[in-house]
């Protein structure tokens, strides 16, 4: 019997509507939602089938037997190995208080689950790993509009000029945004990137600029001064809607674009040609202010510049340009019934100090390197217990062995995953998640210009003893006395619960995966946003009261970035559009298209150390070493090498992944520590690495 | 006549490889054989912006094709509209047809023991519907031309 079920994919975080076809309880086709994407999907996505037939993921609940990381596992049932965690989270809470459990996870849309299970074992610490993801970006939205990173979306499609620095889209893969970026090109926009190095999007571009690492704040700096100069910006919309723009534009007044290009490396006459055609086409003019922007030392206030330009260009609320996005409220539907609203806040103050220490940061979900430092001094407070949901910290942040130590101290580690992450083969206890074509997840808000709500629906009964995890929180809770906060036992209920305030029923999601709650997009009166930001002041701050009330300046003077000494680089990392960080390595079919990674080098400093195409190199850190191949190329500069992020996994139980390729973030030693004080996101892009041909080279011993 | 093609619109693709996986996952293929490939020209600079162009190869599914006649069991066939295609019960995976096809394209498929090649997905064109690589197209580069007849 064939049935479709509408789901959403989980190979990434974009979580793109899907359509799955299965017969005869097997998973036959995968399509991505024809009413959004009209069928498009990318690699990951057809993936998806091949991971659901993989038997190298854990596939019931394991307790660890031997020495943490020795990978000697005792397989329990469900009922032993939620004990066992429940029994030792009550343990930490008599000893040190219900605050000393931390949990984990990725963000996303269901986060306001797993945040009241945390809050309503009653600890405050509840985090993700966004520092070493987009916090910069999140904090220099809310110090400019009051909003964070998603306080806007961006109307490419209709856009004039598209403008990335280092955004690699194409890799990093929205399909609804790739699909949008084509169409605008089609349709003759002008799209400049930025970077380093050539990327897959920077070959879409139209303009490229290649820089010197490190330098995208002077560029962004340069820009603003030849817009002031050229008049290029929308003064009545400055009138109108912000504050600071004179002591922003007196600051900038040193920074010239003949400095910005000099100080990047590219022609002066390309970036001031470039600011006179935004000028002609704002308000049509969309800068990404970034994602992934835990990199340099200065990336808050990068990104803070590129949300400014925007401001500059009045690309506000238009079409072709950043929009609000509309809520169920804006649609005169009432919004879900949240998990939270159910339970008491806990009144502990977070372990990470966000919040009273660092009060210029989103309390939402804290800064999680910041737990490292409690757990190793228990200071304010020890930390004992960690619970990691779809989030693998050694995969994501630097300095696996410094986190090791810190973890050391604690009591508990759990991973629930559906795969072995690297903290889970490091942890106590492994909670094995269904993968989604396997599992549920609760109703989720997507808002936009046609805001919906959408889930995720069962495709396929568990291959194996996994369960869903929004049952795994619901068995926990009722083992620590806290099951009255999830009052369901069944997804329908679940859903029933959050649905009830709408109106809708989980039959209505059910006929195309979502239900669309306006026909016609909705867009504000731009005469009349008052209200819409939320800075102290209700204007758009270009000097940010935010910052400055915590001593931080609005704006930093330029610093220039530390060039490698000889004989070594600043070690970059990114995206390929076939695999998503490290939890697909190991994907039978994602695997066979890219096992390994490589390291990109640019070919006048490889001729010069005899390195060619495909030879092995030695990649050195402090006590760290990683060897790979190299990939000799012209299109990276000199003071740079490359590599794609998430390989050298060391599960001896993925066997395609292990050992294959390199991990960056073992060599990012020390900085762990490196946090940018004004945005707290990591600055990941600040090691450098010593490179060498490695003697792994095969030579010929044999000539004749 | 042939009277299909796919066409590779290489402004639109994104080398996302992503047809290569929507053709195996369609067509249960395991970790080996690959039905179509996409490949690139070296990057060059353009107007100051180094760039590409896609190709996108599968079966040319040729008007007189080298498999057919090699097979010693008839099971590779042309069919009148064109597409060339693999019967599966009659093929013994001897794998003369890949020795013959100046561009190796049949595959050995180690699951089955018989080889495989782009069908351009004809059961699903045969109820109307398109192959799987066009369909599921990250960014709709690919598109399935149907031929007219003059
Ligand atoms: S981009 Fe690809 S992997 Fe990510 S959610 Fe969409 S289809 Fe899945
Ligand atoms: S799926 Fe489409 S965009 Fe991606 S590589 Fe294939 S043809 Fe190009
Ligand atoms: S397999 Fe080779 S010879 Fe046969 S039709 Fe295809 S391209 Fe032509
Ligand atoms: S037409 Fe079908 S068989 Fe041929 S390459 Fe595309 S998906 Fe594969």
């Amino acid at each position: 019997m064939r049935k479709t079920v509408w789901s959403m994919c989980s190979m990434c975080s974009v979580r793109c509507p899907i359509k799955v076809e299965v017969e005869d309880g097997k998973v036959k086709w995968i399509e991505g939602n024809p009413h959004i994407l009209k069928g498009a999907l990318c690699a990951k996505g057809s993936a998806g089938i091949a991971l659901q037939r993989d038997h190298e993921r854990p596939q019931q609940p394991l307790i660890r037997a031997g020495g943490r990381g020795a990978g000697k596992w005792e397989p329990v049932s469900w009922y032993t190995a939620l004990d066992y965690v429940a029994e030792k989270m009550n343990k930490i809470k008599e000893k040190y208080g219900a605050k000393a459990v931390m949990l984990s996870c990725r963000g996303g849309p269901w986060q306001d689950l797993w945040k009241s299970f945390i809050h309503a074992f009653g600890s405050p610490n509840f985090t993700n790993h966004d520092s070493g993801c987009g916090r910069n970006v999140h904090h220099a939205s809310k110090s400019v509009y009051g909003l964070g990173r998603k306080g806007f979306i961006y109307d490419i499609k209709n856009a004039k000029h598209l403008i990335s620095f280092g955004r690699n889209l194409m890799a990093s893969l929205r399909i609804a945004e790739v699909n949008q970026i084509m169409d605008m090109l089609d349709a003759g926009g002008s799209f400049t990137y930025v970077d380093v190095r050539q990327t897959l999007t920077g070959i879409k571009a139209t303009r490229f600029f290649q820089v010197r690492p490190g330098t995208d704040y002077a560029l962004a700096l340069g820009m603003i001064n030849e817009v002031i100069k050229q008049e290029a910006y929308d003064k009545e919309f400055i009138e109108k809607y912000t504050t600071g723009f004179d002591k922003m534009a007196e600051f900038v007044e040193q920074y010239t674009a003949e400095w910005a290009a000099k100080e990047c490396g590219i022609k002066v006459k390309k970036l001031k040609d470039f600011v006179s055609e935004i000028g002609q086409q704002r308000p049509k003019v969309i800068f990404h202010p970034g994602w992934m922007l835990s990199r340099y030392r200065d990336s808050f206030y990068a990104s803070r510049m590129l949300h400014i330009l925007n401001v500059l260009m009045g690309s506000v609320e238009v079409e072709g340009g950043q929009q609000f996005p509309k809520t169920p409220a804006d649609c005169g539907v009432k919004g879900l019934r949240t998990f939270s609203s159910m339970v008491p806040k806990p009144e502990d103050k977070r372990a990470d100090g966000v919040g009273w220490k660092y009060k210029h940061f989103d309390k939402g979900p804290g800064l999680f390197h910041l737990f490292y430092d409690a757990m190793l001094t228990e200071e304010p407070y020890p930390i004992k217990g960690v619970i990691c949901y779809r989030h693998d910290p050694f995969n994501c942040f630097p300095d696996v062995t410094a986190q090791k130590e810190a973890f050391d101290k604690c009591d508990l580690l759990v991973s629930i995953d559906t795969h072995y992450s690297e903290f889970g083969w490091y942890s106590d206890v492994i909670l094995p998640e269904s993968m989604y074509l396997e599992r549920e997840t609760p109703v989720c808000t997507q808002k936009g210009p046609k805001p919906r709500f959408a889930f995720r629906d069962r495709a396929v009964e568990p291959r194996f003893d996994t369960k869903p995890s929004w049952e795994i929180f619901k068995m926990l809770a009722d083992r620590l006395g806290i099951g009255e906060y999830f009052p369901w036992t069944t997804a329908e209920e679940m859903w029933e619960f959050q649905l009830e305030p709408t109106g809708y029923k989980i039959d209505d999601l059910r006929e195309k995966g979502f239900v669309a709650l306006t026909d016609t997009p909705i867009m504000y009166d731009r005469d009349n946003l008052d209200g819409k930001f939320k800075t102290p002041s209700g204007k758009i701050e270009f000097v940010s009261q935010m910052l400055e009330e915590n001593g931080l300046p609005s704006f930093k003077p330029y610093e220039s970035p530390q060039k490698p000494p000889k004989g070594r680089f600043r070690l970059i990392f990114g995206r390929s559009p076939v695999h998503a960080h490290g939890h697909t390595i190991n994907n039978p079919l994602l695997n066979e298209l890219m096992p390994e990674n490589t390291l990109w080098i640019n070919s006048r400093v490889a001729a010069r150390m005899g390195v060619k195409e495909g030879d092995w190199v030695d990649v050195i850190a402090d006590s760290q070493k990683g060897t790979i191949r190299a990939h000799v190329t012209d299109f990276i500069h000199p003071e740079a090498v490359y590599t794609v992020h998430g390989f050298g996994r060391q599960v001896p139980l993925q066997s395609r992944a292990y050992h294959a390729g390199m991990s960056d973030q073992k060599l990012q030693e020390g900085l762990l520590e490196m946090m940018d004080p004004a945005g707290g996101g990591l600055c990941l892009c600040e090691k450098f690495v010593t490179v060498r041909r490695s003697p792994r080279n095969p030579r010929r011993r044999v000539e004749l | 006549m042939n009277k299909y093609m796919i066409y590779l619109n290489s402004k639109r693709c994104i080398g996302c490889h992503g047809c290569e996986v929507h053709c195996k996952t369609n067509k249960d293929l395991p970790v080996g054989p690959f039905l179509c490939e996409i490949s690139h020209e070296p990057l060059k600079a353009v107007k100051g912006v180094p760039k590409t162009e896609y190709h996108f190869r599968s079966c040319y599914h040729c008007e007189d094709p080298y498999c057919v006649p090699v097979c010693p069991t008839g099971a590779m066939k042309k069919r009148e509209d064109g597409i060339v295609y693999i019967d599966t019960d009659s093929c013994i995976g001897c794998m003369a047809c890949a020795g013959a096809c100046p561009w190796h394209i049949p595959q050995f498929n180690p699951n089955t023991g018989k080889a495989v090649k782009c069908d351009y997905c004809m059961d699903r064109v045969d109820v109307g519907l398109k192959p799987a690589c066009v369909t599921k197209c990250t960014t709709r580069a690919l598109k399935f031309v149907t031929i007219q007849e003059i």
